[in-house]
């Protein structure tokens, strides 16, 4: 295969460009190859995330000729190389610098979401009891790895930048396999109304598109726990009943 | 005068996978401030690769299993180079610290009772490994990093311990920087736990990430500490091969596990050419048995392809020397074959290994539910490392504790699949202990200013080379040929002692590796300071290698080909001698508690 051009934003939060460098490209490499190849070759500087290279980790999110993609998984034969290759980084995040951003603002809002808090157990042993079949979709939910990259396209932190009032994608499945985890005992729907903001969401599915673990987020997460929220705070004959029930 | 910031700790924990997450619970629950390093971003550290399951013997799948059983294989698969006490509280412990996850939110499969499903693995006798699909690693890390963030523990993501610091023999600290504007940070602990993973990194074909430089060794090797079994590196048999760009990234045992077979280039299972004296009785000797055995007949032997990797890893690189391999230098792993066997395969494949199907489609273009894969060894984990108590998991330094890959004794000469994630948190629980039992005995030691600018120094020279001036990435991809040729999967005495002649020449490189523009986030710079790392545990390796006239377990000398019991008495111990030159030495094994030795005899 060509020698290929690389269009690679270097920059930090003061601003940045586009930067050119060609390389080989050879058979079945991927793009965090190409990257690599660069570093070593002619920008050791240049910053870039990595970790497993396998699809497992969701250290190497970045956006490729536009579209989010672990460039651990996006092969080059897939991308036209007859133009030049646009890498940069995640969007709805502050850059740190070149391809790295800053995304410590998952991890604050994760902090918040209230934890695991199992029943009793069901055994004397102290163990529990869970069929396949109940725990299949939490396992869905479970194969995250927080690539973030859902976070990344939603329009209500990318475009409106809601950080402060909206959880985010990624902690709507998080939340959904607290809530639907046969065991968990907690109630996380006043949170989920209130501080996380869940309401912003407008289904778009723009998130479900951009999984890399194919996670249906918004049909098997998002619209769920919405309809929980509504049944809970949005019901009129509960409203009512609420009214007229003491307040503790 | 370099500045820093300062962080107190009582205990300090240096790496944030499995052992380093369950080691900071641990010291955040008892009482003690507890700091957290990632080299990484939390909850991405190489725990996630983890595919196959944890070994534990719950006995939910077959009840004959019991912790005796899991200790006789675990001591059998590391050919009794293993330090027995750790195998056995190994064996004893596993279990409670599977249920522990489970009670932190871990989802694991489950048995048609309800109960957490096990599956076979090479060398274990029953099915033993709790698992989700071929995710395990993914669901162990996150669930202890869901619990921990609300333990009080604070975590320093994407920081790099440069140095340990030292007052007298004790560890009293660590001198850092972090990645995002390459500050220096000196952390004060009273105690520190190691939990830093492996060295994969020393070689070419690897299924390890760019952190597996084996940081905790050398700096604990530099503190003084020991370092043992440096001569056995696990080759994990079934690394992906085709497209280059991906060779030596990890294909799951479970894929065996699940009825998966080995093939030449002549379609033959050659892994039933030769089945070792040890495991003759307990291994099929026809197709038809091995099936019975993965899909449950607790009257069948298992399949020769679930022997152990070390023994696998040899048989696929005799395949494809004798010319018998695959075309791009491998051999055929073939799970789509069950078809033959039930009906809905396709399915069933990828329910069980959906990560795998995801990996060949993606990466390679391959559907593994329709073709045979293309695989071949690829350097997996270390079984040598830090040499620790077996009780409380301290080193020979006083207030250095270590856990997890970097801490050695567990696996011998050879380490069983799915004994790495249950060792990662036995472990990892008692080093937490220990370390918070160290930190209220002692108080904080004074940290040595000469010590911090000396490595401050140190640490900002590549910046300045001068004409000399050298490309990191080109030293370590030179050093990883360089040890993948001459300290690889087989080895021999004149390819050590070039090994080791070879590497002084990286070392005097190495002072020329040189960083450029400046200290934000600079992966040129990392490179240049994380090659002191790679040359102290190749180093290690070569000496350690070259010093074991035998073949055992994951050690192969073609100029030793067999077993020698004169040797397999000892283990080999590596340190800093006072001139700051490399000591190797033998150390006798102690003598084997008399219960276990019986244990050992009737699990024969």
């Amino acid at each position: 295969m060509p020698q290929v051009t690389f269009k690679v934003w270097r920059g930090n939060k003061d601003g940045g460009q586009f930067k050119d460098y060609q390389t080989d490209i050879t058979e079945g490499m991927v793009v965090l190859d190409a990257v690599h190849q660069i570093q070593a070759e002619s920008a050791p500087d240049m910053a870039c995330r990595w970790n497993c290279k396998a699809g497992k980790c969701g250290s190497c999110s970045a956006e490729v000729n536009g579209m989010p993609k672990l460039m651990c998984m996006t092969r080059m034969e897939d991308l036209p190389t007859d133009k030049p290759v646009t890498i940069e980084p995640m969007q709805a995040f502050p850059l740190i610098r070149d391809l790295v951003c800053d995304v410590s603002w998952n991890y604050e809002v994760k902090k918040k979401i209230k934890k695991f808090k199992p029943r009793k157990p069901d055994a004397q042993d102290g163990t529990w009891r869970m069929q396949q079949d109940d725990v299949d979709r939490v396992q869905e939910f479970r194969k995250c790895i927080e690539c973030f990259l859902c976070q990344n396209v939603c329009h209500v932190l990318r475009d409106h930048h809601k950080h402060e009032e909206f959880a985010g994608p990624r902690h709507y499945v998080y939340t959904a396999a607290l809530e639907m985890h046969p065991l968990d005992t907690e109630d996380r729907l006043l949170d989920l109304k209130d501080d996380n903001g869940i309401g912003y969401c407008n289904i778009t599915k723009c998130c479900t598109k951009v999984c890399p673990e194919h996670i249906t987020i918004t049909d098997n997460a998002i619209i769920p726990l919405k309809e929980r929220v509504v049944d809970e705070y949005y019901d009129p004959i509960k409203k009512l009943f609420r009214m007229f029930k003491p307040k503790k | 005068m370099r500045e820093f910031t300062t962080h107190e700790y009582d205990v300090l924990v240096i790496g944030a996978g499995g052992a380093g997450l369950r080691a900071a619970i641990e010291a955040a629950g008892s009482g003690v401030t507890c700091g957290l390093i990632c080299k990484s971003l939390l909850g991405k550290a190489h725990t996630v690769m983890a595919e196959g399951g944890m070994a534990a013997a719950l006995g939910n799948v077959d009840d004959r299993d019991s912790w005796s059983t899991h200790f006789a294989d675990t001591m059998r698969g590391g050919q009794y180079l293993n330090n027995w006490r750790m195998a056995e509280i190994h064996a004893k412990e596993a279990p409670a610290r599977v249920n522990e996850l489970e009670a932190w939110g871990a989802v694991m499969d489950r048995t048609k009772e309800g109960k957490i499903l096990q599956r076979n693995f090479g060398g274990h006798k029953y099915p033993r490994l709790a698992h989700v699909g071929d995710r395990t690693g993914l669901e162990m890390i996150r669930t202890l990093q869901d619990h921990g963030i609300h333990q009080g523990i604070k975590v320093h993501m994407e920081v790099t311990v440069i140095e340990l610091l030292m007052e007298g023999g004790r560890v009293v600290g660590a001198f850092a920087y972090e990645r995002e504007h390459g500050r220096f940070i000196v952390f004060k602990a009273k105690a520190i736990v190691m939990a830093t993973g492996g060295i994969g990194r020393a070689f070419k074909i690897t299924s390890n990430s760019w952190e597996y430089t084996g940081d905790g060794h050398s700096l604990a090797y530099e503190a003084g500490a020991d370092l043992i079994d440096m001569e056995f590196i696990q080759f994990h048999p079934t690394g992906m091969v085709w497209p280059p760009s991906v060779r030596g990234i990890l294909v799951t045992e479970g894929v065996r596990g699940e009825g998966g077979i080995l093939t030449n280039s002549e379609g033959r299972r050659f892994m039933f050419d030769d089945i070792p004296d040890v495991y003759k009785s307990s291994t099929s000797d026809n197709e038809e048995e091995g099936w019975r055995y993965v899909t449950g007949d607790k009257s069948a032997r298992r399949p020769p392809e679930l022997l152990t990797r070390d023994h696998v890893a040899r048989c696929i690189v005799r395949e494809v020397k004798e010319g018998r391999g695959s075309p791009h230098g491998g051999v055929f792993l073939d799970i789509a074959w069950i078809k033959e066997h039930i009906p809905n395969a396709e399915e069933h494949i990828k329910k069980k290994l959906p990560s795998m199907y995801h990996q060949f489609k993606e990466l390679a273009g391959l559907d593994i539910t329709k073709e045979p894969m293309e695989i071949g060894p690829t350097t997996h984990y270390v079984m040598g490392g830090i040499r620790v108590d077996s009780e409380s998991q301290m080193s020979t330094v006083p207030g250095l504790f270590a856990a997890g890959e970097c801490a050695a004794g567990l696996h011998g000469a050879n380490r069983l699949g799915g004994n790495s994630l249950s060792d990662l948190v036995v472990f990892g629980k008692r080093a937490g202990e220990h370390a918070t039992k160290y930190a209220k005995e002692n108080s904080a030691g004074q940290i040595n200013n000469d010590q911090v600018q000396k490595v401050a120094a140190w640490a900002e020279a590549p910046f300045d080379r001068g004409d000399k001036a050298e490309n990191p990435f080109t030293i370590q991809s030179d050093l990883q040929v360089m040890m993948q040729d001459k300290v690889g999967i087989v080895r021999e005495e004149k390819e050590l002692n070039e090994a080791l002649q070879g590497l002084e020449g990286f070392k005097a490189r190495a002072e020329h590796a040189s960083a450029d523009v400046n200290r934000d986030y600079n992966p040129g710079w990392h490179t240049a300071l994380d090659l002191k790392n790679l040359l102290t545990v190749s180093e290690a390796t070569a000496r350690s290698a070259l010093a074991r006239n035998e073949s055992r377990g994951a050690h192969t000398r073609i100029d030793h080909p067999d077993k020698s019991e004169e040797e397999a008495k000892g283990n080999n111990v590596v340190r800093k001698g006072a001139d700051g030159s490399m000591q190797i030495e033998r150390v006798a094994i102690p003598p084997i508690r008399e219960d276990l030795a019986q244990i050992i005899e009737e699990n024969k």
